[in-house]
């Protein structure tokens, strides 16, 4: 495993026309442990999770990983694409949608980024595809295309898409939103696995229980803005910010029967 | 009905065919392989050359094919263009195809989801990979009925090539027609040779479809 990032966020504004997405956004994600960022839809999680990797452009403020600032070489000069490549190499993504390559089997998904951006041969990105897939307890669905593949499966293919590369930081964005009920516990058990390994993780999600066994630190957000940034325990069983105490009944109703 | 003038007419008929489908296949390879550069121009380009290129399209999607033909054939010459019937002719069903072509690809590139393409960001491929790899191979699939239906339009278009003498089917029809009499006989040769040419091409395409398709349906 390489070494971990850490991700300083300072002052970063988002706009979306007039719609104001991220408010003077701070936030140190440290190197080797989970960040879950929860809150209500439209709050901004999304948006700042883009921003790290900078599929999002920020209006202003600074985003560092490790120290080197993304998209920017100063404030308000654009990054050269090949740097932000370079930069994007070792920064993993899992996509809500998953966002697999339809014409591609499962080890052609994984092996793509190894030989077009790593510039390894095919035989070796092959191999290293299918020892990602096997992490992923996928060894036996590498010649399937996506479309034979379950939505639990296509994560886990979209996981080791990303893990193959070796990145230092990996940011999930609702990596269970769009999975029936039955195969969210396959795709987590993948990501606790990646966790127990030392992998920075930022993790945008609606599964307290994940966020609650599993994340180092939660980040509740609202209206763009950071309103709470501790421990799972005290942002989940104690939240004394009543916007959050809020939320966290809203989800409890909706989730007992 | 006197099928008999047809030993007479029969290879010059076939030639016509000939250069019929060599002006319908080369006017669509070279009017696709315009489109797409078009597309990709319309896409990656910085905005005024987008516009360029859209008052192109406006302009040739516009304007009858015959007018374009004229200007081509009979205007060409006047700035030093001097084409034979034949390229000329090509060159016109090319320019002519070419928005039409080009406005395929455009809504083909739409289709591949946003989200494929920010995976590839994502883990850091190039532009020009991520339009090789990804864009190309899922923006033609979603294309393929749309431009399999413009070559087939394309092959009826071809006829109009007959008007500044390129000896395509039409032409040799029209020959014999004067020649014999024979109105009815010729045309019926060229309604025949036509409905086989679109009948190939529309079983070739539908193919084409089902084969490249085999892996993106989802099946249960």
């Amino acid at each position: 495993m390489p070494a971990a990032s850490s991700v300083e966020i300072r002052k970063v504004n988002k706009h979306f026309g007039s719609f104001h997405a991220l408010k003077d956004v701070d936030l140190s994600i440290p190197p080797g442990k989970v960040t879950c960022l929860i809150g209500p839809s439209g709050s901004g999680k999304s948006t700042l999770l883009r921003c790290i990797n900078f599929l999002e452009e920020y209006d202003s403020g600074e985003v560092r990983i490790d120290g080197q600032l993304i998209g920017y070489d100063a404030p308000g000069k654009k990054m050269s694409g090949r740097k932000l490549r370079e930069m994007r190499r070792s920064i993993g993504m899992v996509f809500q949608q998953f966002n697999l390559w339809p014409h591609m089997t499962a080890k052609e998904n994984v092996a793509e980024g190894l030989i077009r951006v790593r510039g390894m041969s095919k035989s070796e990105a092959e191999g290293r595809a299918a020892e990602a897939l096997a992490k992923v307890g996928l060894a036996d669905k590498m010649a399937n295309h996506p479309s034979r593949l379950s939505g639990g499966q296509q994560q886990r293919v979209a996981i080791a898409r990303a893990i193959a590369m070796e990145p230092k930081l990996m940011l999930f964005d609702e990596p269970t939103s769009a999975l029936d009920p039955e195969l969210v516990g396959e795709v987590l058990n993948v990501m606790k696995t990646l966790a127990g390994e030392g992998m920075t993780m930022v993790v945008v999600t609606h599964e307290m229980g994940f966020a609650a066994h599993v994340a180092d630190q939660v980040v509740f957000m609202e209206k763009g803005e950071l309103v709470g940034v501790d421990s799972p325990d005290r942002i989940l069983h104690h939240p004394e910010d009543a916007r959050i105490q809020s939320f966290l009944r809203t989800y409890h109703e909706r989730n007992s029967f | 009905m006197e099928w008999s003038i047809l030993q007479q007419y029969g290879p010059s008929l076939l030639k016509g065919f000939g250069n019929t489908i060599l002006c319908w296949a080369l006017g669509t390879v070279f009017g696709m392989a315009l489109g797409l550069v078009i597309a990709l121009i319309q896409r990656y380009a910085p905005r005024w050359v987008t516009w360029i290129v859209q008052a192109y399209i406006e302009v040739i999607r516009g304007t009858p094919f015959l007018v374009q033909l004229f200007v081509l054939y009979y205007g060409g010459p006047l700035v030093g263009l001097r084409l034979d019937a034949l390229p000329a002719g090509l060159l016109g069903l090319t320019i002519y195809g070419s928005p039409y072509f080009a406005e395929i690809f455009r809504s083909g590139f739409r289709a591949v989801p946003h989200g494929q393409i920010e995976a590839a960001r994502a883990i850091g491929m190039s532009e020009l990979n991520i339009v090789r790899r990804i864009l190309l191979p899922l923006g033609l699939v979603s294309a393929l009925p749309a431009l399999v239906n413009f070559s087939i339009i394309l092959t009826k278009e071809t006829v109009i090539l007959s008007i500044i003498t390129v000896p395509e089917l039409l032409y040799q029809v029209q020959r014999m027609s004067t020649e014999t009499f024979r109105y009815l006989e010729a045309n019926l040769v060229l309604a025949l040779f036509f409905w086989g040419l679109v009948e190939a091409i529309s079983r070739v395409g539908h193919r084409l479809e089902a084969r490249i398709t085999k892996h993106l349906v989802e099946r249960t």
